[in-house]
């Protein structure tokens, strides 16, 4: 009798811990998620700037530059406009583009040496890759994450519970082709 | 935290509840007051700790990076953060030509990174990468907390023992006392070889303290420095960058005169410029704030190539696929 009461207060409380583990790993993913809206937004916020520091010492090499500012204001505009498949499709491409041109400029920086002794090529550079850093770990910490919550839910004992905290795979993030890089095919709003 | 509160209330109540076992009742004031000097040096410590270790070393904070080298610097802190997914460290420089850096606050939320100018100059990106990301793996694992409790509970218990020998002098001629006569209240007969294990527990618990909980920080510090390079090679994906920069800061091992004694636990490569770092074996094992030097870049070059392997396997795989 007292052992069966033991018992199931101990299953009771494994099962709160392994649901509320479980609701922590789905929030943590989510989160990580929506960091890599943030970066990218970070992204399109310092580009105007970025360009208009360093317009006047690479005035020759304008179309570069225009390129990217409207790489950039592409990738708002698309962004802007709201959900649904068609207009994710429409940001990894805008992002895509953007990812181009930015690489392009970084390119083209490399190929004048005396640029980079300038103060602003530098810092351009800087800001730049940092950028672009600040993205890629972004996906990371939402891969990694992604991984945890997937192969919690997965293993056995606490695959048990996965169902009463509603949880379901994620996808990670991969990069199939360069069209696909800016927005995964995830949806983590669903049930 | 709560952990070293409860040690001091053993040693004050343990010792008021072999007093009351024989017969004495008095208010348990040795309990009460260890407790409270405890609680207020935990409170005091938790508090302070991170301005007091920032300010010994003579830190500036970075707030609005001006040159070059602090606009990377605070660029790579925030790209680190992300990929720990941590909120943004404050960051600090200490005005140190040696190559050092170190991590403090109490947690997460609260968490202050500090290189010295030394570090920035001979570290490329990927390196500083690195060492940030080892610095923000010890404030992920709540490092920093840990070791300023661990520091606290040294210190305060070398303290309150010193202060309490006198006493425990007395107590030990009380249980004489008792045992003589026989007749040291009712309890007093059926407890009296409770009473004996008791007091013998608590006295021991005195007498090795200091030791076992300075050997245990030491133990705790040198795992938690491997874990540390762990989890920067999983925020950067490059613990070959890591490796190179412990090199670096190996050659350079002029200590670090900026940082003092009690933070030493607390950066990337001991800062004192120890031989016991370097050398393996029993006693240093126990007895150095840091594993040695070659052992954590063999371990990461180990993780490096253990990751080009994958990564090459992978590439054939699909190569072929």
């Amino acid at each position: 009798m007292w052992v069966l009461l033991v018992l199931i207060v101990v299953v009771v409380l494994w099962m709160v811990a392994a649901y509320n583990g479980l609701i922590s790993l789905k929030n943590q993913t989510v989160n990580a998620f929506k960091q890599i809206d943030v970066q990218l937004k970070r992204r399109h916020d310092l580009i105007p700037n970025l360009v208009n520091a360093v317009k006047g010492a690479m005035d020759f090499e304008r179309s570069t530059l225009e390129a990217v500012i409207q790489a950039r204001n592409q990738a708002v505009k698309v962004n802007a406009s709201g959900g649904g498949p068609e207009a994710i499709k429409q940001v990894s491409q805008a992002e895509n583009a953007l990812s181009g041109a930015l690489s392009r400029l970084l390119v083209t920086v490399e190929r004048y040496p005396q640029l980079k002794a300038t103060g602003n090529i530098g810092q351009l550079q800087e800001e730049l890759s940092s950028t672009e850093n600040r993205i890629a770990f972004a996906r990371q910490l939402y891969n990694d994450t992604a991984t945890q919550y997937n192969t919690k839910q997965q293993q056995f004992p606490t695959t048990l519970v996965a169902g009463l905290a509603h949880a379901e795979r994620t996808d990670l993030w991969e990069i199939e082709d360069q069209a696909e890089r800016a927005v995964p095919q995830v949806d983590l709003s669903r049930r | 935290m709560i952990g070293f509160v409860l040690f001091f209330a053993w040693l004050g109540f343990g010792g008021d509840y072999i007093w009351a076992l024989q017969g004495h009742h008095p208010f348990p004031w040795v309990g009460v007051i260890l407790t409270t000097v405890a609680i207020i040096v935990v409170w005091y410590a938790y508090k302070t700790g991170p301005e007091k270790v920032l300010w010994a070393t003579g830190a500036r904070e970075l707030i609005d990076p001006q040159t070059d080298a602090e606009r990377q610097v605070a660029n790579v802190v925030d790209e680190m953060a992300i990929a720990a997914g941590v909120p943004r460290p404050r960051v600090w420089l200490v005005p140190d030509d040696d190559p050092n850096a170190f991590a403090t606050g109490t947690g997460p939320g609260n968490s202050h990174i500090a290189v010295t100018n030394g570090l920035l100059r001979i570290c490329n990106r990927d390196e500083l990468q690195a060492v940030i990301g080892h610095e923000l793996g010890h404030v992920k694992n709540l490092d920093v907390r840990l070791m300023t409790t661990l520091a606290a509970l040294v210190g305060a218990v070398l303290l309150v023992r010193d202060g309490m020998g006198r006493m425990m002098g007395g107590g030990l001629g009380r249980t004489g006392g008792g045992g003589g006569g026989g007749g040291g209240g009712r309890r007093g007969k059926n407890a009296g070889p409770l009473v004996a294990v008791l007091l013998a527990l608590w006295v021991i618990s005195w007498i090795i303290a200091p030791l076992v909980t300075q050997l245990l920080a030491l133990a705790v510090s040198r795992r938690r420095e491997y874990l540390a390079d762990a989890m920067s090679a999983q925020f950067t994906r490059n613990p070959l960058a890591l490796a190179s920069a412990l090199a670096k800061i190996e050659s350079a091992a002029a200590p670090t005169v900026s940082i003092k004694r009690g933070a030493a636990h607390l950066c990337i490569a001991d800062p004192l410029g120890r031989r016991l770092t370097n050398r393996e074996g029993w006693l240093a094992d126990r007895l150095a704030t840091h594993p040695p030097m070659s052992m954590r870049i063999s371990r990461l070059k180990g993780m490096g190539y253990a990751e080009l392997k994958k990564e090459g396997g992978s590439f054939t795989s699909s190569a072929h696929g």
